[in-house]
């Protein structure tokens, strides 16, 4: 069974480390916070200039100034910081942040990204995506892993614009958890139910297969 | 480099006195006076929030066109730049995310609108280095993407860096929370966000607050923006309209 989006945060919120800031991204990085490991402290980053972001406000005590990067209202949590955008970026862009998890269009097997563009068709705008892959050396994406038109969005060479260039080794879709090494993705856990040559068959770009590749377990803890 | 304008004007609110430091002026007409067609206007805000949203109903108002605006975000389609779009009063964006923003984005695709979208740190960075006297800087951000095509890249210490220039503008408009009559600004919350190097990136920069108060009565070492970067100052009323509302069940 592939991972729902629950599950795919869950899962990703498990490299969540104790004492980590971290920024996480619009759609499933967002339903990181839900599984934050109760026993580890983290801060979160969002972009507009906001480091303690917490849980989003009670009805009576929503205010229009304090947003995330997504423009939903939220709360600051007790030890946060408010800051300029420039700052915002400063920390981004100088490696400050200890990890950052993105959704995405396409991965590469060079760790190339592409995720704020299909030309002629929709323009988003990068946003911020390209400031946080450019400055973070710690990436989760996090995306199905292929499109809704069933394309694998695992390729030999990003066929989109591009957001940042060989910053990608990390990624988690609803079928596996793959890193990506010497031109490879490298197959490393399996959702629960799905087999090798599933994963084989969705994946476009290089795969490497390396011994047993262990399911995914959904019992323990997270760590 | 940014020269400040001197104001021909005395922008008083008695007109009794020389205005000096006193940079507040009594209406918006006079907030935006000499704002004219084909203009560079650097606006703060981030989404809805922390927008000048009195200064842009004037820009509206007065009707001036072929502007250069360059704010993160254009609003929404009725509100925040938004209804400048709809009225065709922007000749060109500098942005980072069209977003929600369905008129943006169709006059975008159309070509009718000329779009240089940039990485948000990227255009943070750029206002900021435009109020601080560098013309340009190096990156990482947007290299090997087509944000850097056609730009100068150089490699420090083993890794290329694209060479990204400074933003400066005419007007700049600014929201703040508070502010002094001297125009020292202290923003609320995350309503902060890209005012502080807007207003640092105009050659007048223009500050609209909920609230003026008394020189003294803001702490000095709290100030967010000092007012030597702010040439004229009014107080407005704000809708604040928020994007999308998000609460926790109790």
């Amino acid at each position: 069974m592939a991972l729902t989006r629950e599950q795919m945060a869950w899962r990703v919120a498990r490299e969540l480390r104790d004492g980590y800031y971290v920024n996480l991204g619009i759609g499933i990085p967002t339903l990181v916070a839900n599984y934050i490991p109760a026993d580890i402290d983290v801060m979160l980053q969002s972009e507009n200039g906001l480091l303690g972001m917490g849980p989003f406000p009670a009805a009576n005590e929503v205010d229009a100034d304090l947003i995330n990067a997504g423009k939903q209202t939220v709360t600051a949590r007790r030890g946060a910081s408010i800051f300029s955008s420039a700052d915002s970026f400063a920390m981004i862009r100088g490696g400050h942040i200890d990890l950052t998890v993105l959704g995405a269009f396409e991965v590469d097997v060079e760790g190339n990204i592409a995720s704020w563009m299909v030309p002629g068709k929709l323009v988003k705008g990068m946003g911020g995506a390209m400031d946080l892959v450019a400055g973070a050396d710690n990436i989760i994406v996090t995306m199905m892993h292929a499109s809704k038109d069933g394309e694998s969005k695992l390729l030999q060479r990003c066929s989109l614009p591009l957001t940042g260039r060989a910053c990608i080794r990390r990624v988690l879709t609803d079928l596996a958890y793959l890193e990506i090494e010497s031109g490879a993705f490298v197959l490393r856990e399996r959702a629960p139910g799905v087999s090798i040559d599933q994963v084989r068959a969705a994946t476009a770009g290089k795969l490497v297969v390396a011994g047993d590749v262990p399911e995914m377990s959904f019992d323990d803890p997270p760590r | 480099m940014i020269r400040r304008a001197k104001l021909g004007l005395v922008f008083g609110h008695s007109g009794s006195h020389v205005a000096g430091f006193d940079k507040r002026v009594g209406s918006n007409e006079e907030a935006l006076a000499g704002l004219v067609d084909g203009m560079t206007v650097v606006v703060g805000g981030f989404g809805l929030c922390g927008i000048p949203e009195n200064l842009i109903a004037q820009v509206r108002t007065m009707g001036v066109r072929q502007l250069t605006v360059v704010s993160n975000n254009c609003g929404v389609d009725d509100f925040g730049l938004g209804v400048l779009l709809k009225d065709r009063q922007i000749r060109k964006m500098i942005a980072s995310y069209v977003g929600e923003n369905a008129e943006f984005e169709r006059q975008l695709l159309s070509g009718e609108l000329e779009v240089e979208l940039t990485p948000q740190g990227t255009l943070a960075e750029r206002m900021r280095a435009g109020g601080a006297g560098i013309p340009a800087f190096y990156t990482a951000t947007g290299y090997g993407t087509p944000v850097g095509e056609g730009k100068e890249i150089r490699e420090f210490k083993g890794r290329k860096y694209i060479l990204e220039q400074a933003i400066t503008a005419d007007f700049a408009l600014v929201k703040g929370w508070k502010a002094d009559w001297y125009g020292n600004v202290v923003y609320r919350h995350t309503a902060q966000n890209f005012n502080p190097a807007a207003a640092t990136a105009g050659r007048v920069t223009v500050v609209e607050v909920e609230e003026i108060v008394a020189p003294g009565m803001l702490r000095p070492d709290q100030i967010h923006t000092p007012g030597i970067y702010v040439d004229r100052l009014i107080q407005g009323r704000f809708e604040k309209r928020i994007e999308k509302t998000t609460v926790r069940s109790r």
